[in-house]
């Protein structure tokens, strides 16, 4: 009786309020959208039961998705989506790399306030983070007015609403997502693999491409898959430091839902977000699955 | 053989450098004059006191407070029950499912889980305000703190249970007296971390909030909509003040239960 709700209370919550949501979000991706409140005319009917479902499965139509086909601002939108997140991956490993082996090369009585200074960004507001770019990439912002100061320029950079805002801004909020992985993997690292590397004759730094990097690699993955994933459907540093300059999926969606109050054609977008969602996230439970493995 | 080179050193300080800036600097102009963001005009601490006075923002911060609250509790129970669940249960029906019900919301874009909940409320007829903030809020955070606490169930001994269990404690003492002290400092950290969660998130909240209810990060998201202003400035820089303060002391507390503990073991192994 005691497992029985032990298990059931959390179970139902989910369900309740994480799947049947997402059953919700199908349906209405499969309505037709009416100028109504609600805005959709929904096609399932369930209170008249099998007939109902039924009617729905003969009325099924899949016009909002082909709709996302025809216009080219929602697979533009995808395409940039997937292009914006792919490369600031690459942008956070190529900075967060070298910070998490700094840290793995630190004195042992440095790395808990090392590890605190990676933690305490994450702990912080995220909308504070990517607000604190605005007032430094500005045309009128601190970084312009410290380049010009400099000479280094004589007129002012145009980076504010622009994708490179938006490359910084994911660089800068997602680091510590990239940084613990790796430091993980590489604190655990045998450093007597190094030694036998460097007395059989390799040079530093060809041991650290041939043994460091090989040894880190399920942290350099799992950091990549903790940028991609969340950054390909991001919201807030589009609409705050990318102008109307990018697309990205995440604010055609909040778009399409808050200002036309299209929720099919949302609904379709989520569905669609989702399934291009699913392959990274597979590829990464798996990549969890074999560290976990190789760990024991 | 490990040896900290200049390249490091020097990895380290940039790395920290772009870290920290933008927030320091945000600070800095918190107590700049000028109404001007990017003109240094002189000290002066003018925009907390408008802050203070601004009815909307305290609004908006009592709301957030509450909510989150309200939320980080709820989700630690159903997250603590979830982690138990997972990690002892053995098999049971849809076993699987559930674990997927847990791991998903962790990678589920913001903007998706926000469109799901709210189409489920208005779908069910209920009214947006504090209590869909903080269903929703209660839903993702739980999965965060059953991730937490069961990487600490995993981790520790059964036969202590067990042994609680044989000398005759009931299912129920034997989780209070044994299983919960030992898994407390994961729990009081999923606490913290759902608490967190609920106080920054915008996405979910503007969609799942409405017009009785707004969250300081909606009021800060449309405010800062228009431009960095001094006021936002001043607000980020108690807000991080916060969080700088609540991280180090929670890291000392821990610091020092980690060191007490390493007595206690000493000492039991020498006596």
């Amino acid at each position: 009786m005691r497992r029985f709700f032990l298990i059931s209370a959390p179970y139902i919550w989910l369900l309740a309020l994480f799947l049947v949501p997402f059953v919700i979000v199908l349906k209405i991706s499969l309505s037709d959208t009416a100028l109504a409140i609600p805005p959709y005319n929904p096609t399932l009917d369930l209170t008249q039961g099998w007939a109902g479902f039924k009617d729905f499965l003969s009325k099924l139509d899949f016009e909002n998705f082909v709709w996302l086909t025809q216009d080219d601002l929602y697979w533009k939108a995808y395409l940039s989506s997937l292009k914006i997140a792919a490369l600031s991956t690459v942008l956070t490993l190529m900075v967060g790399y070298p910070i998490a082996y700094g840290m793995a090369q630190a004195p042992d009585e440095w790395r808990p306030t090392l590890m605190m200074l990676v933690i305490l960004p994450f702990w912080t507001s995220f909308l504070i983070r990517v607000y604190s770019w605005m007032g430094i990439l500005g045309n009128e912002g601190l970084l312009n007015q410290l380049l010009l100061w400099l000479g280094v320029i004589s007129e002012p950079l145009h980076i504010m609403n622009t994708p490179t805002a938006v490359y910084i801004g994911i660089v800068y909020t997602y680091l510590p997502f990239m940084i613990l992985p790796i430091y993980a993997a590489l604190e655990k690292l045998d450093s007597s693999l190094l030694e036998a590397a460097e007395d059989l004759g390799c040079s530093r730094l060809s041991a650290f491409w041939l043994v460091t990097i090989p040894l880190s690699k399920n942290g350099i993955i799992a950091g990549c898959f903790l940028v991609f994933i969340p950054a390909l459907g991001e919201f807030v540093i589009p609409s705050l430091l990318g102008g109307s300059g990018t697309l990205m999926i995440g604010k055609v969606l909040w778009e399409e839902f808050f200002s036309n109050r299209d929720w099919p054609v949302a609904s379709a977008v989520a569905v669609v977000l989702l399934l291009i969602l699913i392959i990274p996230i597979i590829l990464f439970q798996r990549n969890e699955q074999k560290a976990r493995e190789a760990d024991q | 053989m490990r040896r900290f080179t200049w390249f490091n050193a020097t990895s380290l300080t940039l790395g920290f450098v772009f870290l920290y800036m933008p927030m320091v600097i945000l600070v800095i102009y918190s107590f700049n004059a000028s109404k001007l963001v990017t003109v240094w005009a002189g000290f002066s601490t003018k925009w907390y006191g408008e802050l203070v006075q601004n009815e909307a923002f305290l609004d908006a911060a009592w709301v957030t407070f509450r909510v989150a609250v309200f939320s980080s509790t709820i989700a630690t129970v159903l997250g603590t029950m979830a982690a138990y669940v997972l990690v002892r249960s053995g098999r049971f029906f849809g076993r699987t499912l559930f674990s997927g019900m847990i791991y998903a919301p962790l990678v589920m874009p913001e903007v998706i889980t926000g469109l799901s909940l709210l189409l489920l409320f208005i779908g069910i007829g209920l009214d947006r305000g504090i209590l869909t903030i903080v269903l929703a809020h209660t839903t993702f955070s739980m999965c965060y703190v059953s991730v937490v606490v069961s990487s600490r169930l995993v981790s520790f001994d059964k036969s202590l249970e067990e042994a609680a269990l044989d000398l005759g404690c009931t299912p129920m003492q034997s989780f209070r007296l044994v299983t919960l002290p030992i898994i407390a400092p994961a729990v009081i950290s999923g606490w913290l971390l759902a608490f967190t969660l609920s106080l920054d998130d915008l996405v979910i909240a503007s969609f799942t909030s409405g017009p009785s209810a707004t969250t300081l990060p909606i009021k800060i998201f449309s405010a800062v909509r228009l431009g960095v202003s001094p006021e936002i400035n001043a607000l980020s820089t108690i807000m991080i003040a916060i969080v700088t303060v609540g991280v180090i002391s929670a890291s000392l507390i821990s610091k020092r239960s980690v060191v007490r503990q390493k007595q206690e073991e000493q000492e039991a192994a020498q006596s």
